[in-house]
């Protein structure tokens, strides 16, 4: 495998809760990423997958630096980017860009297609001089599939598919190595999700990119990751390559998600094997004791309560799984 | 896809016999006449749904199938939304032209819906229970207690824990699963005939979505509830359907039994809709795509509106519009090649 470009070591970040109005006392504290370590090669993908609340966000948010970490490092290229200068801090950040799940609020309005491309120039004035920009902007238009005579439009000009490119362009604009994408596609239609999946998997090609790839759809992440992160209330709590996860799920919350997922073919209603987990995600400010999966979980006995489960290889899971009882289990799923 | 021919259950021809039907939508036409001109929305829809079956109703953003719904519903924005033509009929009367009084009483009894985003469709200032509760005292002319009971007994019915506590909570208080529990139980008051769920699992995570479909199917078997759900995830259809109605540009572009649309969609768009999505075998490669974009309903393309996106489109395509022709007597297709794609293998 290719060296890895970014670590993430045991990331905290707990969101206090507050209450009073003069004096605010802090009465607890949202756990929403709680000890998630993960590499990211040099182009590759990586998915990360979960349901709303289990963190996912909130870690794109932590890589990104636009968050502070309650404790854990982020290493990019060998160096602890909470540790740097600011200044240091900027110029390095350039190399890691978002991009965002929806396409209409996260472009400016009132800033046509070329300012909103060409701001992160205005950064880091040094990636293009000046007379120049015009030229970039447009050829980073062109290079996302958009007319490069349209840049002087504004964004509700743009159909959502086409907004999503804006951003994909903008994100592209300081020839970063990492593009984080949360919810890249979830907010398009079906017809337009393939032609921005197209886009990504061409432009990884073309740059040598590596993606984290943040979505909720697994069959999404299936085509685009080569490996996959499951996350739950805060944890990652399998991993492995797509195969590992889709084939071969050992995590009983795995399999449980994998076999919620409809399968859009009408002949799989009879041979899906249909595990419905109860309830509802606990809250993460008050998660459950030991593994957090356990009050929905079909297998949890004492251990479970007692002694949180690690994210390691185990006897019966060839890839990291974070449950005593991991094990094999063929369920029908997404294709 | 897979090639395992599977035994279709037998289907109704698809003009149906007229009259026979629960509920009926014939020839609809809607427009909305806005300020930058008139959107032709619904441009002739007619499908139809009885009673103990599941008709879905497929289509991506702005092909009208949310507008049909809220037609059927009588919930129509107008101005700027005007319904030009067609018939909606019930039980055998035209809901279109019922006086209000008349059609009021449908609502809730004949036809309930359940709507997609359930935080914006409750009220956020009453309680759950009172919501649900006036429905009764409204409707059935029951006291304040009795509404309250039978409130209860609903929450138990969508399974909701701790039901006769919850009553006293508010919309917010639920999570988004719950809520759209509360939703089905307020729908399911007044034991109606036909439910529309609009979009009901769309904004929910996976494993509650699986949940909210099992709720609604058990339902519906319970009760031999007819029901529309309309939706544009090809998954959930492919889950819970009998019946699918494909929608693009108002207009309905191909009908058929599930097996049947699945095992060979016979409409260009249909095809690609399926095509588009990541499957297993194609992994690493290039998804397919529908080149192009959803018209805009200002201006529909002359003759078929899928023409400018569709690969098998040829001159006559952009000059005559494709009447929904019937293929083999159980399905539909509004396609020039129509017959083509229905014999091939």
């Amino acid at each position: 495998m290719s060296e890895v470009i970014l670590e993430v070591r045991d990331l905290v970040k707990h969101f206090p809760i507050r209450q009073g109005i003069v004096f605010k006392r802090t009465i607890g504290q949202i756990k929403a990423v709680d000890g998630v370590s993960l590499d990211l090669h040099k182009g590759e993908t990586l998915g990360i997958v979960g349901e709303s609340g289990c963190g996912k966000s909130t870690l794109a948010k932590l890589l990104m630096n636009l968050e502070k970490p309650t404790s854990g490092e982020v290493r990019y290229q060998g160096r602890d980017v909470l540790r740097l200068s600011p200044a240091e801090q900027r110029k390095l950040r350039r190399n890691i860009q978002l991009v965002m799940q929806d396409p209409y609020t996260s472009l400016n309005p009132r800033m046509t297609v070329g300012d909103i491309v060409g701001e992160p120039f205005e950064i880091h004035p040094d990636a293009a001089p000046k007379g120049d920009r015009r030229r970039k902007v447009q050829e980073l238009l062109d290079v996302v599939g958009l007319n490069p005579e349209h840049i002087n439009r504004y964004p509700h000009q743009f159909s959502g598919g086409q907004r999503q490119r804006i951003g994909i362009a903008r994100a592209l604009a300081l020839k970063p190595e990492v593009i984080v994408c949360d919810e890249p596609v979830s907010a398009l239609d079906v017809s337009i999700q393939a032609q921005v999946m197209n886009l990504l998997d061409q432009l990884q090609t073309e740059f040598n990119l590596s993606y984290i790839f943040i979505a909720h759809d697994l069959s999404v992440v299936r085509h685009i990751a080569d490996r996959v992160g499951v996350m739950y209330l805060g944890k990652m709590v399998e991993v492995g390559t797509d195969d590992d996860i889709y084939v071969r799920p050992t995590h009983p919350y795995t399999q449980a998600l994998l076999s919620a997922v409809p399968v859009p073919d009408p002949t799989a209603r009879q041979r899906k094997a249909v595990i419905r987990l109860e309830g509802d995600v606990p809250s993460p400010a008050n998660p459950p004791s030991g593994c957090r999966f356990r009050t929905r979980c079909w297998k949890a006995q004492e251990i479970c309560a007692t002694e949180t489960p690690l994210l390691q290889i185990r006897p019966t899971s060839g890839h990291p799984s974070a449950c005593h009882f991991a094990q094999e289990r063929d369920v029908v799923h997404a294709g | 896809m897979s090639d395992i021919k599977v035994k279709t259950a037998p289907v109704q021809g698809v003009d149906g016999r007229s009259g026979g039907h629960l509920l009926e939508v014939e020839n609809l036409h809607v427009e909305f006449r806005t300020r930058d001109g008139v959107a032709k929305v619904i441009n002739g829809v007619s499908y139809h749904v009885d009673a103990g079956e599941t008709l879905a109703v497929l289509g991506e953003s702005g092909s009208g199938k949310s507008v049909t719904a809220q037609t059927i519903m009588g919930i129509l924005d107008t101005p700027p939304g005007f319904v030009t033509g067609g018939s909606i009929r019930f039980r055998g009367k035209d809901l279109l032209t019922m006086g209000k009084d008349e059609r009021r009483l449908v609502r809730g009894e004949g036809i309930a819906m359940v709507f997609q985003d359930a935080l914006s469709a409750l009220n956020p200032v009453f309680t759950v229970g009172f919501q649900i509760a006036e429905l009764f005292r409204k409707r059935r002319g029951m006291s304040r207690a009795d509404g309250y009971k039978r409130a209860t007994e609903l929450l138990d019915l969508v399974k909701i824990p701790a039901a006769k506590t919850r009553l006293k909570d508010f919309p917010h208080q639920f999570s988004g699963g719950m809520r759209q529990r509360v939703m089905i139980a307020m729908a399911l008051a007044l034991d109606p005939e036909v439910l529309i769920a609009d979009e009901p699992t769309t904004a929910l995570d996976v494993t509650v979505q699986a949940q909210i479909m099992d709720l609604l199917a058990e339902i519906r078997r319970d009760r031999n509830m007819g029901m529309i759900l309309i939706t544009h995830d090809l998954g959930v259809v492919a889950d819970v359907a009998d019946r699918i109605a494909v929608m693009y540009a108002g207009r309905i572009v191909e009908q058929a039994d599930v097996h049947a649309l699945y095992g060979k969609p016979c409409h260009p768009y249909t095809l690609a809709l399926l095509d588009s999505l990541p499957r297993l075998d194609l992994k690493g490669q290039e998804l397919n795509t529908i080149k192009g974009l959803p018209p805009n309903l200002l201006r529909i393309p002359s003759g078929c509106a899928f023409h400018p996106r569709c690969r098998m489109a040829k001159d006559i395509c952009s000059a005559e519009r494709p009447a929904l022709v019937e293929l083999g007597g159980v399905r539909a297709s509004a396609c020039h090649f129509a017959e083509e794609l229905y014999g091939r293998e």
